[in-house]
């Protein structure tokens, strides 16, 4: 490069990634259209699958991109914080998407629709709705929900404060095996449901809420895998691991928008 | 090589136009890239309302038939009347509008460019991501344009269901148009929301050094507040309309009465997200229309406190006032007085923004270029369209109103007379400074003149017809609507030769504008820090960081 940079912000260099993320993204969901929707004829996964295949492959190459510009010292204390900066707010637009599951939930086991309505009131659960019992696997998954997270501290403490890579490395491993085991028993308590996806509201709400927390669980197990291979390498530092710091912030949260579900839907909507 | 200011040009021509365009990581190359996109879907966009204008100009249906839509009527053949192409228009126009036009431009395209240039950042805090932000945006266009011609409702191609997607409408409509739709609107909203994120990062991260808070120029504050909108209510968009996709195809029943669901629901989500939807479209406007009456009058802004204190406040108040767009579905009368009030509480800020816009210009020494008479353009119409929004935000007059062409009115004098142009007198503004060459002022004055008149033409009868209570999104109207909606015509015509004009102009300008190299080309203070830079700027900027003095003109402030 001709110019001389006289800041600490990050430049980056020209990357094929984005450009190759945007065009998997389309061929995914173009594909998932063709694969999911009643309207077309021959429904088939593999236009999606492609497209997916593509998308995983720059996610890939993207963060590795990442982790190697970190390892060159790219990431200065400012840009750090402008990276913290970026994964808060990341979470907070998670939060949002959440609202709207929630918000769905609440409506209508506040305000329950049933025929005649808005005239006459529903009841909630509806009529034939058998639900689960909070206090049986739910309540089992809330604690290993809450383990594994006593778990990222303790490896969060153990690189911070004393740089006990033992620690670190056991601490991950623990979480990520919690964090399996959840969505492991989250699966059997699915197909035990005594209740169907389609056709009631119930049913709607319930599993897309808990679907999509599931499915971040699976996100956060993967982030914090990431990070656990990670300290193994050695790449860690008490000084530098705003990945591991990210995913941390990032399973707390699946971890708050658990707790939310459990006491609302669970507990207080049974 | 130390002094970039010297060496604008060395750098882009290494690079292979792939790289430079495909691969950038530049927020100068990604702003341009949003505006020529913007750019080329509005004018899709706007080839919409030709035609839907084209059909209303008389009674009857003369154009969109099931025997063929024409350009040419023929009174002698037969015309079955094509509903469902109508409504394909009005949807596709109001998507491609709401979506992937406007806030590409203002936010994307000049929040991009600026922004940075602004707060003396030497780019955005995530540059990658701020192309992958680019790239979804194309991408969703892209599902958006295929489900314009995938088999939608009706047997025939696209979906007619509006803009907004109501179930239970959007939920039946036939074919698998409906679903690219769906994530046509997924795929532009994660790139808004990584746009986001980006926004509020590079504020918060890079301001130049000594600029405090209360020290940034306006333009940045407005795109800080937009991005914050963005954050907050674009993922409850995402979730309701996953909710219409899983109706659609699993069975669910979240808006289907039959299963205990409720279409009103789906109404208060997208709402939740609409209201601060048309704020998004309309605040980085406030922004850019600051800076150019101040610049054109020659004095600093009047109030700089209060206009940042009126962004955020316009910014909250937007979360808190969605049900005011549904008066007519059966709210309680408590509901409806709260969201009334609190839609009304929003003029107050608002009219701190224009009064404080009238005390900028009050004792200047005004220079009526172009980019002003936009900016002066825009304070005359976005004030009537606000005026219009406080008689329609009055629960009881919505009765009457709702669903009429008085809303088409007041959100078209407020979005496509306000924010458009906002869009204008930006790109006036500054397409010397990008481009390095300047348009012929009076091209510029002729596009706004014959916009200014063809708009008012268009927008201003529908008023009329509204209040004599013809309905929306109707494709043929009662012989009683005809004079208002033949002048109506005209003036979309006009407007239309206009952005055709316009189009003309800004090639010209590319091509053979006058060679501008001065810094500060408009003359006065150069209040903000993109006068500071070489025309046009090199590509990369502040690699050594500006200093307080370039840019703090009031330092006691």
């Amino acid at each position: 490069m001709a110019h001389e940079k006289n800041h600490d912000y990050h430049i980056l260099n020209p990357s094929v990634w984005p450009f190759l993320g945007a065009l998997s993204g389309f061929v995914m969901l173009f594909g998932l259209t063709i694969w999911i929707s009643p309207a077309v004829e021959n429904n088939h996964p593999w236009l999606f699958l492609i497209g997916l295949v593509g998308v995983l492959y720059v996610m890939f190459g993207w963060w590795s991109d990442v982790i190697r510009e970190g390892k060159e010292g790219d990431h200065t204390p400012v840009v750090i914080i402008g990276l913290r900066y970026g994964m808060l707010m990341f979470i907070l637009s998670e939060v949002m998407f959440f609202a709207a599951w929630f918000w769905t939930f609440f409506k209508h086991a506040m305000y329950p629709m049933t025929e005649g309505s808005p005239k006459v009131d529903g009841v909630w659960p509806p009529e034939g709705i058998e639900t689960f019992d909070p206090w049986g696997l739910p309540l089992i998954n809330t604690l290993i929900l809450l383990c594994s997270g006593m778990a990222v501290t303790w490896a969060h403490h153990a690189l911070v404060h004393e740089n006990n890579r033992k620690d670190v490395i056991n601490g991950l491993a623990l979480a990520v095996f919690l964090g399996i085991m959840f969505t492991a028993f989250q699966a059997l308590e699915y197909a035990e449901a005594p209740f169907d996806f389609a056709g009631n509201i119930y049913g709607a709400s319930f599993f897309m809420a808990t679907g999509f927390h599931g499915f971040h669980v699976i996100i956060g197990t993967i982030f914090l895998l990431v990070n656990l291979i990670r300290a193994m390498k050695g790449e860690l530092s008490p000084e530098h691991h705003v990945g591991f710091e990210a995913a941390a912030w990032y399973w707390h949260f699946v971890d708050v928008v658990w707790l939310f579900l459990f006491g609302a839907i669970y507990i207080w909507g049974s | 090589m130390a002094d970039a200011a010297t060496h604008t040009h060395d750098h882009h021509e290494k690079k292979s136009f792939f790289v430079r365009w495909f691969m950038s990581t530049n927020h100068k190359d990604i702003g341009i890239l949003y505006l020529f996109t913007a750019a080329v879907v509005g004018f899709v966009s706007v080839a919409f309302t030709v035609y839907m204008r084209m059909e209303l100009a008389d009674p009857g249906v003369q154009y969109m038939c099931l025997e063929g839509a024409r350009l040419f009527a023929d009174p002698g053949a037969e015309c079955t009347p094509n509903g469902h192409l109508w409504n394909v228009m009005i949807t596709y126009h109001g998507v491609l509008m709401m979506f992937f036009v406007v806030i590409p431009a203002l936010f994307g395209g000049f929040g991009n460019y600026f922004m940075p240039l602004h707060i003396g950042a030497p780019d955005m805090a995530f540059p990658r991501m701020n192309n992958l932000s680019y790239w979804m945006y194309v991408a969703g266009t892209s599902l958006g344009i295929a489900s314009l011609l995938a088999p939608g409702g009706n047997d025939q191609l696209g979906s007619g269901v509006g803009w907004v997607l109501y179930p239970p409408l959007s939920t039946t409509e036939g074919g698998f148009s409906m679903d690219l739709a769906i994530f046509a609107v997924h795929l532009s909203g994660a790139s808004s929301i990584l746009g986001a994120i980006n926004m509020i990062t590079t504020f918060l991260n890079m301001r130049a050094p000594g600029m405090t808070l209360f020290k940034v120029p306006l333009f940045p504050w407005s795109i800080f507040v937009t991005a914050w909108l963005i954050l907050l209510s674009l993922p409850v968009l995402a979730g309701g309309i996953t909710m219409l996709l899983t109706d659609r195809n699993f069975g669910t029943t979240f808006f289907d009465p039959a299963g205990g669901g409720d279409p009103v629901l789906y109404q208060h989500i997208l709402w939740f997200f609409g209201h601060p939807e048309v704020y998004m479209i309309i605040l980085p406007g406030f922004g850019i229309i600051s800076h150019v009456i101040s610049k054109f009058s020659n004095k600093p802004l009047f109030g700089y406190l209060p206009m940042v204190w009126a962004l955020i406040a316009i910014g909250f108040l937007g979360f808190v006032v969605w049900a005011h767009h549904m008066y007519t579905v059966g709210m309680s009368i408590s509901q409806q007085s709260y969201f009334m009030l609190a839609t009304m509480v929003i003029a107050v800020p608002t009219g701190v923004k224009v009064f404080s816009w009238i005390a900028t210009m009050w004792g200047g020494s005004i220079e009526f270029k172009t980019p002003m008479l936009w900016a002066f353009g825009f304070l005359f119409l976005f004030t009537v369209g606000g005026v219009t929004g406080i008689v329609l935000s009055q629960a009881p007059i919505d009765r009457a109103y709702h669903d009429t062409y008085y809303v088409v009115a007041h959100f078209h004098y407020v979005m496509s007379l306000g924010a458009v142009f906002c869009i204008f007198a930006g790109i006036y503004y500054w397409i010397g400074k990008m481009s390095g060459r300047q348009y012929p002022e009076w091209a510029g004055k002729l596009h706004f003149w014959t916009m200014f008149v063809g708009a008012n033409l268009t927008f201003f009868p529908q008023h009329f017809l509204g209040r004599q209570g013809m309905p929306r999104r109707y494709i043929d109207y009662p012989e009683a609507f005809a004079y208002w909606n033949k002048l109506s015509s005209y003036g979309a015509f006009l407007s239309f030769a206009s952005f055709l004009f316009f189009i003309g102009v800004v090639f010209y300008t590319l091509k053979w504008g006058k060679r501008v190299s001065e810094e500060n080309y408009w003359g006065g203070e150069a209040e903000t820090l993109e006068w500071t830079l070489p025309t046009p700027p090199p590509e990369h900027t502040f690699e050594t960081l500006p200093k307080q003095e370039d840019w703090d003109k009031q330092p006691a402030h």
